[in-house]
């Protein structure tokens, strides 16, 4: 057993695991420990609201759309569990809720028509 | 006695965020399934989640890395992913900005959603707490969330090597990205920035070196502000009219 094989080299990981180390720390220490009482100007807060809501989408969507379990070819079975994870997601605000209903109708998709 | 309230403080934060300890929890565990499948061992997931504890960063990383993304982009990508703690920074400054600076710094490692909504409730409930109280609770929020994170990782990474590659696992983490938006779509200009966001990264995926996560991220920021900016003067407008 030589377990799963590495998909990237090491040095990469731990340049990224420095970086965002560093990066992150960065971010959170940028204005309780520099900035003091200063305030951001309005539109760059106006953007900083919406980060995670475009990034997490943006990176989601390709692989919702191009799956990597069908390496890639359009799946309407990975396309119905994203829809019915994102519509639970939206409509109850409960990320756990989201998770199982999602990992569920996969593992029962993948079940029935596998 | 200042001592004993800054304890109580600490025990009030702490009490408040067993909750949480149910979501990070599974996050941690899932954290460590897919870096052990990624191909990590357990030290290296250990690190990866005590050097950056940022769970949505984390998740990112690993999914750029897998796409062999040049590491310039992973890092931008990771991090504009968490970006929103530097405004969790700057709207707890007020409160705990007078504070020692070595407690500022730890403060700041351990700033994430739940120590930052529990102590911005907290913090403007108790108008009588001194920054010591609030630092006190501040630590608290994470007495319980920031070891669950650690061990749930270290859990997840035992077990996740062990895990047949039949139960599809490299489709889980898409549905966590999924479950993670539910919550961030508060108002109508996040649903804007998050659907512009989705538009514009199926061309945009076309770029090399997932470039386009980056462009359409932007989009999607820029369509949020803006739509900010609009649904505020429509409001006003519909108020002058009565």
């Amino acid at each position: 057993m030589t377990g799963p094989e590495m998909v990237f080299d090491k040095t990469t990981l731990w340049i990224v695991i420095a970086g965002l180390a560093i990066g992150s720390f960065g971010l959170r220490f940028a204005f309780i420990g520099l900035v003091g009482n200063r305030a951001m100007p309005d539109w760059v807060m106006r953007h900083l609201r919406y980060t995670a809501v475009a990034i997490i989408p943006a990176l989601v969507t390709p692989l919702v759309i191009w799956p990597a379990p069908t390496e890639g070819a359009p799946s309407l079975l990975h396309f119905s569990v994203a829809a019915l994870t994102f519509a639970v997601a939206a409509l109850s605000r409960n990320v756990l809720l989201a998770m199982a209903t999602g990992a569920g109708s996969l593992w029962g998709l993948m079940f029935l028509f596998g | 006695m200042t001592i004993s309230t800054a304890k109580s403080a600490f025990w009030k934060g702490c009490r408040d965020s067993a909750p949480f300890v149910l979501v990070s929890g599974p996050f941690g565990l899932l954290f460590g399934v897919l870096a052990a499948e990624a191909g990590l061992n357990v030290a290296e997931a250990l690190s990866f989640s005590l050097a950056v504890f940022a769970g949505s960063a984390q998740f990112t990383a690993l999914q750029l890395m897998q796409e062999h993304t040049p590491t310039l982009i992973v890092l931008i990508s990771a991090l504009a992913v968490n970006l929103r703690v530097a405004m969790y920074s700057a709207s707890l400054t007020p409160y705990l900005g007078d504070a020692p600076l070595w407690q500022r710094a730890c403060a700041a490692y351990v700033t994430v959603d739940q120590s930052y909504a529990l102590s911005m409730i907290e913090f403007e409930r108790r108008q009588d707490w001194t920054t010591r109280e609030r630092m006190a609770y501040f630590f608290g929020t994470n007495s319980l969330v920031a070891p669950a994170w650690m061990i749930a990782t270290v859990t997840g990474a035992l077990v996740g090597a062990s895990i047949p590659d039949s139960l599809g696992l490299d489709f889980v983490l898409p549905i966590a990205f999924l479950s993670m938006i539910g919550p961030m779509l508060r108002t109508p200009a996040h649903v804007v920035a998050c659907f512009v966001a989705c538009a514009v990264s199926l061309p945009a995926a076309l770029m090399p070196y997932n470039l386009g996560l980056i462009i359409a991220g932007l989009a999607g920021m820029m369509a949020g502000a803006q739509a900010e900016l609009w649904f505020a003067r429509r409001d006003a407008k519909a108020e002058t009219r009565g």
